[in-house]
């Protein structure tokens, strides 16, 4: 399937679409397409292959919240937009690494992307929050609310899957769950 | 404690509508008379929102990292460093640099072109004017150099005295000859008169007024074909210095005129002639310009009064160019030019004897 993607050319157009309707060879295409690009500009500026991972990965979820947002306008290439918020996001990073001495060797144009970034620190907090939220909320509970929010199993799955006698038992032991997460949540975010 | 997990509940339960139509209502209605309640409803709500954007980029995150997995990172990491090389970086790295040094470049260039007033209207119309003066010039010091009968009017064996007269040659021995435009030009009727004072009419069939070039065919019926054409047209470019020769009619007898090469471009640069240095006068335009060998290497067009010696005369090639550029279909007569010359040899005056037989007094009428 990989191999035959490399004969498939998509357009900025069709990868929005695909994005927009969560398809996995879409992102795929689209992550294969440009991380040569980033790790170009990683690597020449002083850092390494993860760092190139861990900035391009945080690039497309930066891409795919704006799609998802329904915000993303092609007026710049998308090509253009994920090598500004790499870069961004790089020269964030390097700053606060305290080794950036001013300038980075270019590899593209870029465009301002200022409140792309801003809106995904925002979000990348809440991010962070909800992760050690759940770590500190412990089993059963943590899978109990990623069983049922995020991946969207019924109460009757949950049920069976905890062994619990019925679903209201279940339901009950997730209300528990959900309102201990919040006072976690809201303690460290007040 | 208790109420607030049954307030959640109450809550998830309107969320997720699991509500009949009558709780939903009053639900609502709660909602709308207890800010609190709605307070605790939206914030419930972001809450889930933020369960959910978490997970989103979980899922996200581990489909990138197993896309991130099948990727040859050595592989690439090779191709971006081969791209990259020594020159790439150097032109990246100094992209900015050029382009500003580019444009420091072109302002200055700007500057100095408007500092010395190239651009301003002001100095191009100067210049304009200088062309038409010139233009004016060439007109008078080029002075074609065309005799006015009327101011030598002589007795002729036809008396069929024209107004205005120049030189010409054939260009073949069946009736084709060539002359100046400006010879020509306006011309009511054109004659040609041998050496031996016979005249015959010719038409123009042909003019380059660019190259000030007109091409004459025979119409007199009594006209009789030349002997084979002693010389040939050179193609190439002759060089500086090369002795030259003419022969014209600046009065009703052939005169010979001797002189070099002096430039390769005619007057203000004109790359389509020569600079001759040559006596040259009234009545010589059209006249042919011979080499040594007899060959022609152009046709005398002008002089400039100002400048001692400075005759041009329009190289051989656009005479050969006009030739090519008449459509051969609409002539009488075959035009051949011909390739072989037969008086290389000869001593200066034997190749003007044999030569003065196809040297002709062009004659104008208006």
């Amino acid at each position: 399937m990989n191999k035959n993607f490399k004969h498939i050319k998509l357009n900025d157009n069709e990868i929005v679409l695909g994005i927009l309707n969560n398809s996995s060879s879409t992102l795929t295409y689209l992550y294969k397409l440009h991380f040569p690009m980033i790790l170009q500009l990683i690597i020449n500026n002083s850092g390494n292959d993860d760092d190139a991972k861990d900035i391009y990965q945080e690039t497309i979820i930066v891409l795919h919240d704006k799609i998802k947002r329904g915000d993303f306008e092609l007026n710049s290439k998308l090509k253009t937009f994920i090598y500004s918020v790499s870069r961004r996001l790089w020269l964030k990073k390097l700053s606060q690494k305290a080794r950036f001495f001013g300038d980075i060797n270019d590899y593209e144009d870029y465009v301002a992307v200022e409140t792309d970034i801003e809106l995904h620190e925002e979000k990348d907090k809440q991010f962070n929050l909800m992760n050690v939220s759940l770590a500190g909320l412990g089993e059963p509970c943590k899978t109990i609310i990623e069983d049922f929010y995020i991946k969207g199993l019924s109460m009757q799955d949950i049920s069976e899957k905890f062994g619990y006698t019925n679903a209201d038992n279940a339901k009950t032991q997730k209300y528990k769950c959900l309102q201990r997460l919040k006072k976690i949540f809201f303690t460290n975010n007040p | 404690m208790e109420s607030e997990i049954e307030l959640i509940k109450k809550i998830e339960a309107y969320l997720f509508q699991e509500l009949n139509e009558k709780e939903r209502a009053d639900f609502d209605h709660q909602r709308n008379i207890n800010p609190i309640l709605d307070s605790k409803v939206v914030e419930h709500l972001a809450f889930l929102k933020t369960i959910e954007a978490y997970g989103e980029k979980k899922k996200l995150q581990s489909q990138m990292d197993s896309i991130h997995q099948s990727l040859d990172i050595n592989e690439i990491k090779h191709s971006v460093t081969e791209t990259s090389s020594s020159i790439i970086i150097f032109w990246n790295k100094n992209k900015k640099n050029f382009a500003i040094a580019a444009t420091v470049a072109i302002i200055t260039t700007l500057a100095t072109l408007l500092g010395t007033g190239q651009f301003s209207a002001k100095n191009s119309n100067t210049n304009y004017s200088a062309l038409k003066r010139d233009m004016e010039n060439i007109k008078k010091s080029q002075n074609a150099l065309i005799r006015g009968y009327d101011a030598t009017p002589e007795n002729n064996i036809n008396s069929n005295q024209g107004k205005y007269g120049g030189s010409g040659f054939a260009l073949t021995n069946n009736g084709y000859f060539v002359t100046n435009y400006h010879v020509v030009e306006g011309a009511d009727s054109v004659y040609i008169q041998n050496n031996k004072g016979q005249s015959f009419k010719v038409n123009i069939i042909y003019i380059d007024p660019s190259y000030d070039i007109a091409i004459l065919g025979i119409a007199d019926t009594t006209f009789t074909n030349l002997p084979t054409l002693p010389y040939t047209f050179k193609k190439s470019v002759s060089d500086l210095g090369e002795e030259v020769y003419t022969i014209g009619y600046p009065r009703d007898e052939v005169v010979y005129g001797k002189g070099y090469l002096s430039s390769a471009t005619g007057y203000n640069g004109d790359s389509t002639a020569y600079q001759v240095s040559i006596p040259v006068n009234p009545g010589n335009s059209g006249g042919p310009l011979l080499d040594n060998r007899g060959n022609i290497i152009g046709l005398i067009k002008g002089k400039q009064t100002q400048t001692d010696g400075a005759a041009f005369a329009i190289k051989s090639n656009y005479i050969l160019q006009s030739i090519e550029n008449i459509p051969q279909d609409s002539l009488k007569n075959k035009l051949n030019i011909t390739k072989q010359n037969n008086i290389a040899g000869l001593s200066r005056t034997q190749q003007i004897k044999k030569m003065e037989n196809f040297i002709f007094m062009i004659k104008v009428y208006n």
